[in-house]
């Protein structure tokens, strides 16, 4: 720190430093801390709480949650939640990272022309809602439209087709899918932006020794970028362990068929919110959410001291 | 090895073309088949409209039987005005963390930092009971307040790492004339951080422009729903008719298209430059 700042702040009258602190930070502590801090601390505490039929609240302690995790009723949606959830993820840890990395391999290959255009259009759909993209992947996978079979045929490969968002097997899995190709754009430019970060001299140095491009990305390029696929491996479990937006907007509150796509999210939604089949429970939906606090704080954890700490020493 | 060499690139513009159509195929597809006759939608859909089978009738009926005008300008509403204040009060909060040395100062820099990676909406429970109780649900400003406190984590993360770049002569030569602190900030430092603020900005605008999980949970009424909720309660009623669903989402995708293409540089180069890393 240049010594500046501390004998800037060291001048100051302690009444000017505080109403300049109240003055800069206020605004966003205050709205921070009502707005977002407040309601997760206050959602924890109603999880404990239950509603009687008159509306008043009484303490019951974990109840809620032995209820979530121990009453059939509860418990068998909330494993299947969870499960999905997991594959949820899985699918895109096992398609959006290989996928986001070789388009940045190749978009960052030297003299390499048009780039800039790839870049454009390769990010589009990270950009559009979720809500849009699940509803024109749903009309183009339809039966009913044919496009999606048209273009299998198209290449001998019509016995393929199925419904797939409509069967019980498949649904979970190009639901998921659907998202990968959405969201592949965020590894992509971040996992670019590291490779251009690599000091040229590094790369030169391999060239001289005369290893070619492919070996030059495997061995040296893959293990410097490694922080920030773990950083996206992050972002994307938050994320999915987060989501709700696809499912609903494809298959509605209830995750159809018979909960195939059912996730953490949607049966917060239902628990919260109620549907056709149950009515709304805000104690229950805070649990639920309470819940997928820790499912989404035990991964940051996990993420920060396993993960971060052992690759810092690749770090630049 | 010249040959070689173009046969390599060939491959590579190969693989590149191959996944950029991926990746804008569904969307000309939805956009494309909202200008044509039913009949064409089912019968030709790979094929773009001509004169014999264009259409807009899907985009008449989207206007007729919505309110898609009133969602258009609440979205805008909320997006502007949340936009406005992340920016206003994230620069404020960012040159107050890295200007002034104070006690708790990087404890109160990792707190705001826990929403960064703490989604809001597991807390929803209580905030729909707060904006109840404050007589707030149903209203925009209901939206503008939680998606304030959204934004302000990255954009106070993103701003603080630009603010310590400001040279310190700037600010020093300010104070030795006896310029007021917030006069420093708001005329001498924030003009210089206005490629920094439009990065922030579009990190900010598309999160909330897309958000559906909010509007959902906090209003009701068709006077106050956001094109994204609009657009879904929309396309659930209307799924058997074809035209107007594909010209409601066609009317939902464009403006983010037509903003994402006015912007991309801004943002690549805020993704690229390692603002979020």
């Amino acid at each position: 720190m240049p010594e500046s700042v501390s004998n800037i702040t060291a001048q100051m009258p302690r009444a000017k430093l505080a109403g300049l602190l109240l003055f800069f930070l206020g605004p966003a502590v205050v709205i921070y801390l009502l707005f977002s801090i407040y309601p997760l601390v206050a959602t924890m505490a109603l999880s404990t709480y239950t509603s009687d039929p008159s509306g008043a609240r009484h303490f019951v302690g974990p109840a809620n949650f032995e209820t979530l995790l121990g009453d059939a009723l509860w418990s068998k949606p909330f494993w299947n939640a969870l499960g999905n959830n997991l594959i949820f993820f899985a699918v895109h840890m096992c398609m959006q990272n290989p996928i986001g990395i070789a388009l940045a391999g190749l978009l960052s290959l030297p003299g390499l022309r048009l780039k800039g255009f790839y870049r454009t259009v390769m990010f589009l759909p990270t950009m559009l809602s979720v809500v849009i993209v699940g509803f024109s992947w749903n009309l183009i996978l339809s039966p009913l439209w044919g496009v999606a079979s048209g273009a299998l045929k198209a290449v001998g490969l019509g016995s393929l087709f199925a419904p797939w968002l409509g069967l019980e097997s498949s649904a979970l899995v190009t639901l998921s899918l659907i998202s990968v190709w959405q969201f592949v754009g965020i590894p992509m430019m971040l996992i670019y932006a590291a490779l251009l970060n690599i000091p040229e001299e590094l790369i030169d140095a391999a060239r001289v020794d005369g290893l070619g491009q492919f070996r030059i990305f495997f061995h040296i390029k893959l293990p410097l970028v490694l922080p920030t696929i773990s950083l996206v491996s992050v972002l994307t479990f938050v994320a999915n362990f987060n989501a709700f937006d696809l499912i609903y907007s494809v298959k509605g509150a209830l995750a159809g068929p018979n909960f195939a796509t059912d996730i953490l999210g949607t049966f917060f939604y239902r628990t919260f919110f109620g549907n056709q089949l149950q009515l709304g429970n805000p104690t229950m939906g805070a649990a639920v959410a309470t819940v997928m606090f820790f499912i989404i704080l035990v991964g940051l954890c996990l993420y920060l001291f396993l993960v971060q700490r052992r690759i810092r020493r690749y770090a630049f | 090895m010249a040959a070689e060499q173009r046969a390599k690139s060939l491959g590579v513009h190969l693989v590149l073309i191959a996944y950029s159509l991926l990746a804008v195929g569904p969307i000309l597809l939805v956009v494309m088949n909202s200008f044509k006759v039913r009949s064409a939608i089912f019968g030709s859909p790979l094929a773009p409209p001509d004169a014999a089978t264009f259409s807009l009738i899907g985009y008449e009926k989207v206007f007729r039987s919505s309110h898609i005008l009133t969602y258009y300008s609440n979205s805008l509403i909320v997006t502007l005005v949340s936009m406005a204040l992340v920016l206003l009060f994230g620069a404020m909060a960012a040159w107050a963390l890295t200007e002034y040395r104070f006690r708790g100062s990087t404890a109160l820099a990792l707190f705001l930092s826990i929403g960064i990676m703490v989604p809001i909406r597991l807390g929803s429970v209580a905030i729909l009971n707060m904006m109840r109780s404050a007589g707030l649900n149903d209203t925009l400003t209901a939206l503008i307040l939680v998606y304030v406190a959204q934004g302000l984590p990255m954009s106070i993360f993103i701003l603080s790492e630009f603010i310590e770049q400001v040279p310190r002569d700037l600010r020093d030569a300010a104070r030795c004339d006896g310029v007021p602190e917030a006069r420093i900030f708001f005329e001498v430092v924030a003009p210089l951080l206005r490629p920094a603020i439009a990065t922030v900005a579009v990190f900010t605008i598309v999160p909330i422009w897309n958000d559906l999980w909010f509007p959902l949970i906090l209003t009701s009424s068709d006077s106050t729903h956001t094109v994204t909720l609009g657009v879904q309660q929309f396309l659930g009623q209307y799924i058997t008719d074809w035209n107007s669903v594909l010209a409601a989402l066609s009317m939902a995708i464009l403006p983010v298209v037509v903003i994402y293409v006015i912007l991309s540089r801004q943002l690549i180069a805020g993704l690229t430059s390692g603002a979020v890393k």
